[in-house]
C-alpha cells in the first residue's frame, strides 16, 4: 500500500433544499428570529459609490423561472477594494461602511430577485494582468442544485473595460461571454442592472469551477 | 499580484455532480455545459468578514432562540465539531449557519405543507462563529425524518443543513449533515447524489457520549472541512499553506 498524503478532503456538498431561506434568510419563510438578519441591502447610507439595483431571474432547463434559489452576492467597493485582509491593494481606499456582501431569495410568486448596493470599481487581476473589469460575484444555491454555482456578473455600459477584462476575455466561443453582462436600465432615475441567470439550455450562462 | 491565500484546486470528484436523475429536480435545474475553469483571483479568495458581536446571545441555541410558551418538544440534542480547511487546521472566524425540521419532521416554512404539525416553540435555525481553532457547538432537538416528492415513497433521513462562509468566497459550502444508525441513510436519494460512498460517510456525525450532559441532553460530532490554501513553494517565498 502506497502511504497517503496527510491532507483532508473537502466536505462533500448536498442540495440546500426548498427551505434554505428558513437557515439564511428566515423573513423570507415566514418569520423572524435574529435580531440582525443577514440581508439584500449591502450599502449603508455612508457607503461610497454610485447607488445601483440588480435585478433579475434566474431560468431554468424549459426557460421558467426557478422561484425558490438564494444568491448571494460578493463584491469590491466603489474604488475596487475588498474588504478583506488579504485586499493589499494599498492605493485604494476601504470603505469600512461597505461589507460587500449580501444575500437574497427570487421571490416565491414573481421569481424575481434583488440587491440593494453600489457599483464596484475595477479589481487588480492576476499576476500583474490588466484589471478586472467591475464585476459582482454570486453563487446560487436551491432544491436540484447539487452544489452552488458561482457566476459574475459584468456591467454592460463598462464596454472598454469588458474588453480588457482577463476572465471574459478567456472564455470561448466569445458569444458565451454575453450571459455575464448585466443590462443598465433607468427606472424613475435610478440605475438599476437586469441580470437573468440561465441555469441550463440555449443561452446558458457561464459558470465557473473556481 | 498573485493573490495570496490561493485555495486548492476543489475535487469534485468527492461531491455530487450537478445532473443526478436519482434526484429528479436536479435534472431542468443543472447546467450542460462544462463549469469555466477559474484561477483564483482577489475575487475568489477574499470573502465577507463576520464579527461574532452580530450574532445574538441565543442564536445558536435552538431549544431557546424561538422558545414562546416553553420549550420545543423532541430529543434535546448538542451537536459540536471543528471547522478545519484540507491542511488540518482550525478555520476560525468561519459562519456556520444551519436549518433543519422539528422533531415531527415539518420545517417552519410557508411552503412546507407536511402533515406533521409545526411547533409553536421550535423556529428550526441557528447560526454561530467558529472560535480560534475552529470550534463550534449548536443546541438543538433532533429532527423527524420527512416524505419528499422524488420517488412516490422517498422519505428523507433525520438532518441538519449546514451553510459554511470561510475566508474566501472560494469556499462556500452548503451540505447537510446525517446522524450515526439511522436507518433511511442508505435509501436517501439526496444522498445518494454523491458519488463516492466513503465521501458520503463523512457527512454521517457520530454519537459522541462524551459531550452528552447527563440527564439532560445527548451530543453528535461533526467536523466539516472546507477548502485549504496551496502551498506556493517555489513561487517567490513560502507562504500561505
Ligand atoms: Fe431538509
Amino acid at each position: 500500500m502506497i502511504p497517503k498524503l496527510d491532507y483532508l478532503s473537502e466536505t462533500p456538498s448536498q442540495t440546500a433544499g426548498p427551505y434554505v431561506h428558513i437557515g439564511l434568510i428566515p423573513h423570507q419563510a415566514g418569520f423572524d428570529i435574529f435580531e440582525k438578519p443577514f440581508g439584500h441591502v449591502m450599502a449603508g447610507p455612508d457607503t461610497k459609490g454610485e447607488r445601483i439595483r440588480i435585478e433579475g431571474r434566474v431560468l431554468d432547463g424549459l426557460g421558467q423561472p426557478c422561484r425558490d434559489i438564494m444568491l448571494e452576492a460578493w463584491q469590491a467597493n466603489a474604488a475596487g477594494r475588498y474588504n478583506h485582509p488579504a485586499d493589499r491593494q494599498t492605493d485604494k481606499d476601504p470603505d469600512p461602511t461597505f461589507r460587500g456582501w449580501g444575500r437574497t431569495g427570487t421571490d416565491f410568486g414573481t421569481g424575481l430577485y434583488h440587491f440593494e448596493t453600489i457599483k464596484p470599481g475595477p479589481v487588480i487581476g492576476r499576476r500583474g494582468y490588466k484589471p478586472m473589469a467591475p464585476h459582482i460575484n454570486l453563487w446560487l444555491v436551491a432544491r436540484g442544485i447539487n452544489i452552488g454555482l458561482n457566476t459574475r456578473m459584468y456591467f454592460d455600459d463598462e464596454t472598454a473595460l469588458n474588453d480588457a477584462d482577463p476572465v471574459l476575455r478567456m472564455i470561448e466561443p466569445a458569444v458565451r461571454r454575453e450571459t455575464l453582462l448585466a443590462r443598465r436600465e433607468l427606472r424613475d432615475g435610478a440605475v438599476v442592472y437586469v441580470f437573468d441567470i440561465r441555469l441550463q439550455g440555449e443561452p446558458e450562462t457561464v459558470f465557473f469551477d473556481v | 499580484m498573485v493573490p495570496q491565500n490561493e485555495f486548492i484546486q476543489r475535487d469534485r470528484g468527492q461531491h455530487p455532480p450537478g445532473f443526478t436523475p436519482e434526484y429528479k429536480t436536479s435534472v431542468l435545474r443543472s447546467p450542460r455545459l462544462s463549469l469555466w475553469s477559474l484561477q483564483n483571483s482577489l475575487s475568489e479568495v477574499t470573502g465577507p468578514v463576520y464579527g461574532h458581536e452580530e450574532l445574538g446571545p441565543l442564536d445558536h441555541d435552538l431549544i431557546l432562540n424561538y422558545a414562546k410558551s416553553g420549550e420545543p418538544i423532541g430529543e434535546r440534542t448538542i451537536v459540536h465539531g471543528r471547522v478545519l480547511d484540507e491542511n488540518g487546521r482550525g478555520v476560525p472566524n468561519a459562519l456556520v449557519e444551519v436549518w433543519q425540521a422539528n422533531a415531527g419532521g415539518r420545517y417552519r416554512h410557508k411552503n412546507d405543507t407536511y402533515i406533521a404539525p409545526i411547533d409553536p416553540n421550535f423556529g428550526g435555525c441557528g447560526r454561530a462563529i467558529t472560535d480560534q481553532d475552529g470550534r463550534y457547538a449548536f443546541r438543538t432537538i433532533k429532527p423527524g425524518a420527512y416524505p419528499f416528492r422524488n420517488y412516490v415513497n422517498s422519505w428523507r433521513p433525520a438532518h441538519i443543513h449546514f451553510s459554511l462562509s470561510g475566508s474566501g468566497f472560494a469556499q462556500r459550502l452548503i451540505t447537510q449533515m446525517y446522524f450515526e444508525g439511522d436507518p433511511l441513510i442508505a435509501k436517501d436519494s439526496i444522498l445518494a447524489t454523491i458519488p463516492d460512498p466513503a465521501a458520503r460517510l463523512r457527512l454521517v456525525a457520530l454519537l459522541d457520549l462524551n459531550a452528552a450532559v447527563p440527564l439532560d441532553s445527548l451530543a453528535y460530532r461533526f467536523d466539516i472541512v472546507l477548502r485549504g490554501t496551496r502551498s506556493t513553494v517555489f513561487e517567490n517565498k513560502l507562504h500561505g499553506n
